[in-house]
């Protein structure tokens, strides 16, 4: 892509700094705006009560008792809301096959996981809604429940939806090359293990919340949404409450979190839009800690039976898996639920030089809470399958894991190209990134301190991942298949008449420093001082349109579009300037607030007063001449369908082979992000990413009893992982930029999350190794440890 | 998560909050630091028509050292302890202990009356009283008794502790000289309740002199083994084969099963633990 070559050594460009972001006043002293801090006038508050069982049919239902509570105003069924709300199911298109059934946003005559809607209480306060749900009495029938995604499949399970037949949503079959022969050809050892990755979920510190406002008098719903995805939401309220597009406004302003678990459709949000509708007065709902465990989505979930072939110079021959997950009991609208596994399904192996591949993925409905996008989908599970069995079938052959890997990886001078699964890759660095993470971690000093700590009987050991991510997805990803989903973005930046850069985008701000990087791309390539930028994001009335920020999106995609309109902007003002200073425009540049001579960095005249001319006394300038101090672009990837970043990684454990704990020594990770904006916020995503990956892998499940009831809904129960207890983690960044944009930046949101759990399983199976024994379960929990060491 | 709603009184002296919780009417239940019963009632797990919030009581305050023996107020709270000069010379356990007990917030207003008061078979304070043969003192209304630890912790969340009377105080006998503490739990996360822990005290550590270990964490309530104890009397500290007798003791406990450890895992912690604190004693 060619585009202005002088962006980024301009002098004072901001890409590439570690600018501190704006916005980090105003939170540490307590000014963010969070949804549940929108206080409107006549707001009222939701409560719910949410069915008990897994799966029953609902007999009847009582509310007399719960209306004559203090402070009631009113009470819904899902029948009461059908009238409001059309039921909306969740597929895609480009997912071929793939099954969901109609969704009510509270259940209607059949209640299919513990923790759905089941009647919404409206009253004056919270608690005063709270107080009204215990009284109201449902007569449930229990009926047989699949909860088990394992034997969903079998014949004898209870079928979810009668019409379907079965519980299977959805299936692919990826075969590339000749399987069969190359895991039986002479010479080649096969191993072979049994994955199995827990639930977990987002668990962000901000729950999920809406204001919704309705005004009759302009048919005009307003949405005050802890959500990352606006726009999105408006066609979605508008859709399904029948309510013009235009007239739904979605407002995202802080929100606390997200990790994907705020890009969903959820019954609760949308009653209370539609409650806000029906009795013309604000409704808010904030789910908390119980309710976001129970009905935030989840993740994970896999049950995986995996091969791997390798000759015995250590080159992979042949991967072969067979994945089943199971989703809960509907595929979340409108992503769809099947999305992980069509992840998992592409990425395995992707950094690889792999020609024989065949992996079948099997999505299933089970009576549990649904399953969908979180942080890294797919990501942990496919990295963990391939770097998993790549480093059990180096000890079988015997070779050093690094090594392994050195005579695998995909050239750095070999792309563009394609993964065995078809993904086309480009601009990507893993030799690089691993020669430079065996450096940063001091490989063989740490192998000699193993050597010397098995002699004392103490296990350690170091476990490595080379990975890819997924980001900048191009419309490939959704809007293909019919979601309504931006994949493009859009940047608006405006001169106001003081000499200050207005700058709107269609990205979002989750906490993670959108903003901070917007600004800073629009200040340098502009050239005013960051401080005179002011942001806004996340208000479907003001923003350009477009997806929002998920997918490690907001920065590749986001900000190119930013960097665009920057510049854009920049030029239009030069031609103004020109005509006021009688030069050629392409002799002045801005800097620092001021239009300068390009050669020499002279100011020739103040933004503030070519802005001010323009707007208060536009009688001084020649008639023909019509400035434009605003500029708006939009960006889409448009080769690909994806960006891929690389990264390699390595964990140093101890195990304690005597109580199962894993102590986590070290972490390093390798990131090619391409380039990086701000190395303070790509550095703090890496290492947030890591720690979450670190609760997947050693901390966190959402655990099910046998019928299908969450036994774990709180934070005492439910273990993410702790500061204390977290390692130094090492980051080093290698930048290779994308070619799919000037700006160069992929997403490096999500890499922690998929690689840190590969390279923890690979390091705990290290420090296993003398003992021969090894695990492939996550989270690998002190209990699962001792189990597999024969202990208990 | 929301609290059903309730009264609430802050008496300043103890024979008011005593006269609150006496009178049957009024549904009352005291409130210490609120570190266990807040989430309780934001739960509706607990729902007290009235709250007696003793933190304006001044009697429940503060710790006395008359020589031998350490009474501690049951609004002490564990910061309050922990920043007691005489702490490590007269209860070394607790200062070895103070540290595991959750999270330095919880710990600013978590008291040892409230600790006592629930015991949490997991919770680290009931398992210390155990151990170092503490007495609790129960007032109400009508007066006051004294409760030797072993008979104040009975089961689950039970204590012999009667609705209408408040723990006021713990004596703790103090350290006599030459005694060896050892305390060593193993919680998922630091600050977490321990899936199995024991602290101990013993006269002389080679050999094992009336050694008096409780484990915390493994079963109903706090437990003292006499055979697992009588089994380690006289034996060196690593000595395996004592310890693997001892253990045999472990038969008659009845673990807990739950999320975070199975009543297997458990009963082989309870072994880790016991030999990783006599390594210590
Ligand atoms: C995140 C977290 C982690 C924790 N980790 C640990 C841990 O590792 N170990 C541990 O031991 N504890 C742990 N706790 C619990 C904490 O230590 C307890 O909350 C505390 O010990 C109870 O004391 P409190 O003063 O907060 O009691 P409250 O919560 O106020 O009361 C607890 C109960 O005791 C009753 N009560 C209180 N005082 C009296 C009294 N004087 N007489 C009669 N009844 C009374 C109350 O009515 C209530 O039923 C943790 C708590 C949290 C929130």
């Amino acid at each position: 892509m060619t585009g202005p070559a002088t962006i980024f050594d301009r002098p004072n460009t901001y890409i590439g700094q570690p600018t501190p972001r704006q916005d980090t006043d105003r939170l540490l002293q307590g000014r963010g705006k969070y949804v549940d801090d929108v206080q409107l006038p006549r707001m009222v508050h939701a409560a719910f009560h949410r069915s008990p069982h897994a799966h029953a049919k609902i007999v009847s239902i009582d509310v007399s008792a719960a209306k004559a509570m203090p402070g009631v105003i009113a009470i819904y069924t899902g029948k009461d809301l059908a009238e409001t709300v059309t039921p909306y199911v969740g597929v895609l298109t480009h997912l071929a096959g793939l099954r969901s059934a109609p969704q009510h946003p509270i259940a209607v005559d059949v209640a299919r996981w513990q923790g759905e809607p089941v009647v919404m209480v409206v009253a004056t306060s919270r608690a005063l809604a709270e107080d009204a749900v215990e009284v109201i009495e449902v007569e449930y029938d229990p009926l047989p429940a699949a909860c088990d995604a394992e034997t969903a499949l079998d014949a004898s399970a209870p079928v979810i939806h009668k019409d379907f037949g079965s519980n299977l949503a959805w299936e692919r079959l990826v075969d590339v090359g000749d399987v069969e022969a190359a895991l039986k050809a002479e010479g080649v050892t096969v191993v072979e293990r049994e994955f199995r990755f827990g639930r977990h979920t987002g668990v962000t510190l901000e729950p999920r919340s809406a204001v919704c406002d309705y005004d009759p008098s302009e048919n005009q719903l307003t949405m005050y949404y802890s959500g990352q995805a606006p726009h999105m939401m408006q066609v979605i309220l508008s859709k399904h409450l029948g309510v013009p597009e235009e007239n739904v406004r979605v407002i995202s302003n802080d929100v606390g979190g997200s990790f994907g678990i705020k890009i969903h459709t959820y019954g609760d949000e949308v009653a209370a839009a539609a409650v806000a509708k029906l009795l013309k007065r604000p409704v808010k709902f904030t789910a908390d800690r119980h309710e976001s465990f129970l009905t935030d989505i989840h993740a994970r979930d896999h049950v995986v039976t995996g091969k791997m072939g390798v000759d015995a110079n250590g080159k992979i021959v042949a991967i072969d898996f067979d994945d089943l997950t199971g989703i809960g009991p509907f595929s979340m609208y409108p992503r769809t639920s099947a999305i992980e596994c069509n992840q998992v399904l592409n990425l395995t192996g992707a950094p690889y030089d792999l020609e024989n591949y065949r992996a079948r993925g099997r999505v299933v409905f089970q009576n549990k809470n649904m399953m969908c996008q979180y942080r890294a989908v797919g990501h942990p599970i496919a990295m963990a399958i391939c770097d998993g069995l790549i480093e059990d079938a180096a000890r079988a052959i015997n070779i050093d894991p690094v090594e392994m890997r050195r005579r695998n990886l995909m050239r750095d001078d070999s792309y563009p190209r394609a993964s065995a699964s078809g993904m086309k890759l480009d601009d990507l660095s893993h030799q690089k990134a691993l020669d430079r993470l065996v450096e940063i971690m001091d490989y063989e000093a740490l192998r000699a301190d193993q050597e010397e700590a098995r002699k004392k009987g103490i296990h350690r050991g170091i476990g490595f991942v080379s990975m890819v991510e997924v980001t900048n997805p191009s419309p490939m990803f959704y809007g293909i298949g019919g979601a309504p989903i931006a994949s493009q973005d859009g940047a608006t930046a405006r001169l106001d008449a003081g000499g200050a850069l207005h700058i709107s985008s269609s990205v979002t701000e989750q906490g993670q420093g959108t903003n901070a990087i917007l600004a800073q791309i629009a200040a340098g390539v502009f050239g005013v001082p960051i401080e005179r930028v002011k942001v806004t994001t996340g208000d479907t009335a003001t923003v350009p349109y477009g997806g929002g920020t998920w997918a490690s999106r907001g920065a590749g995609i986001g900000g190119e579009a930013m960097l665009q309109a920057a510049h854009a902007l920049k030029e239009q003002v030069l031609d103004v300037a020109a005509v006021m200073l009688q030069a050629e425009a392409d002799t002045l540049d801005i800097r620092n607030g001021a239009v300068v001579d390009a050669k020499n960095g002279t100011e020739r005249m103040p933004l503030a007063d070519l802005a001010r001319t323009v707007y208060y006394r536009g009688n001084e300038l020649p008639s023909d001449l019509n400035p434009e101090l605003i500029a708006t672009r939009h960006y889409r990837v448009t080769d690909f369908p994806f960006v891929f970043t690389n990264g390699a990684m390595a964990a140093h454990v101890e195990v304690d082979t005597d109580t199962g704990f894993t102590k986590v020594l070290g972490f390093w990770a390798v990131e090619d992000c391409g380039r990086v904006i701000n190395p303070m916020l790509v550095d703090e995503q890496v290492r947030g990413g890591v720690v979450q990956g670190i609760g997947g892998a050693l901390y966190e499940e959402c655990i099910y009893s046998e019928d299908g009831q969450m036994l774990n809904t709180t934070m005492a129960d439910y273990m993410v992982p702790m500061a204390a207890e977290m390692p130094d983690i090492v980051v080093s960044h290698i930048e290779t930029p994308s070619k799919t944009s000037v700006l160069g930046a992929k997403g490096a949101g999500e890499a922690g999350t998929g690689g840190a759990p590969a390279a923890l399983l690979n390091a705990v199976n290290d420090a296993l190794a003398p003992l021969d024994t090894s695990i492939w379960q996550m989270p690998m929990t002190p209990e699962r440890i001792l189990k597999v060491l024969g202990k208990v | 998560m929301k609290a059903p709603d309730f009264r609430y009184e802050r008496p300043e002296s103890l024979s008011a909050a005593l006269a609150l919780l006496a009178d049957e009417a009024n549904g009352a239940q005291p409130l210490a630091g609120g570190q266990s019963l807040m989430p309780m009632l934001n739960f509706r797990v607990a729902a007290p028509e009235m709250l007696v919030d003793l933190s304006g009581v001044a009697e429940l305050r503060g710790i006395s050292d008359s020589g031998d023996s350490i009474r501690i107020g049951a609004m002490t709270r564990y910061r309050d302890l922990a920043e007691w000069s005489d702490l490590e010379a007269k209860l070394p356990l607790v200062a070895l202990a103070l540290p595991h007990i959750a999270h330095h917030a919880i710990r600013n207003r978590g008291t040892i009356g409230g600790s006592i008061s629930l015991a949490d078979p997991a919770a680290e304070m009931p398992a210390l009283m155990m151990a170092l043969d503490a007495e609790i003192t129960l007032t109400s209304a009508d007066g006051e008794r004294t409760v030797p630890a072993s008979e104040f912790f009975l089961g689950f969340y039970e204590t012999a502790r009667e609705e209408n009377e408040l723990v006021t105080s713990v004596r703790v006998p103090a350290a006599t000289s030459g005694q060896r503490s050892a305390f060593y739990e193993l919680a998922p996360r630091h600050g977490d309740y321990a899936m199995a822990g024991v602290a101990m005290v013993a006269d002389a550590a080679s050999p094992i002199t009336n050694l008096r270990a409780a484990f915390f964490g493994i079963a109903g309530q706090p437990i003292r083994l006499s055979v697992l104890e009588a089994a380690l009397n006289g034996k060196a500290p690593d000595d395996e084969a004592a310890i693997t007798v001892a253990t045999a003791a472990f038969d008659e406990v009845d673990f807990i099963d739950d999320l975070k450890a199975s009543a297997a895992t458990r009963r082989h912690l309870a072994g880790v633990v016991l030999k990783r604190a006599l390594a210590e004693l």
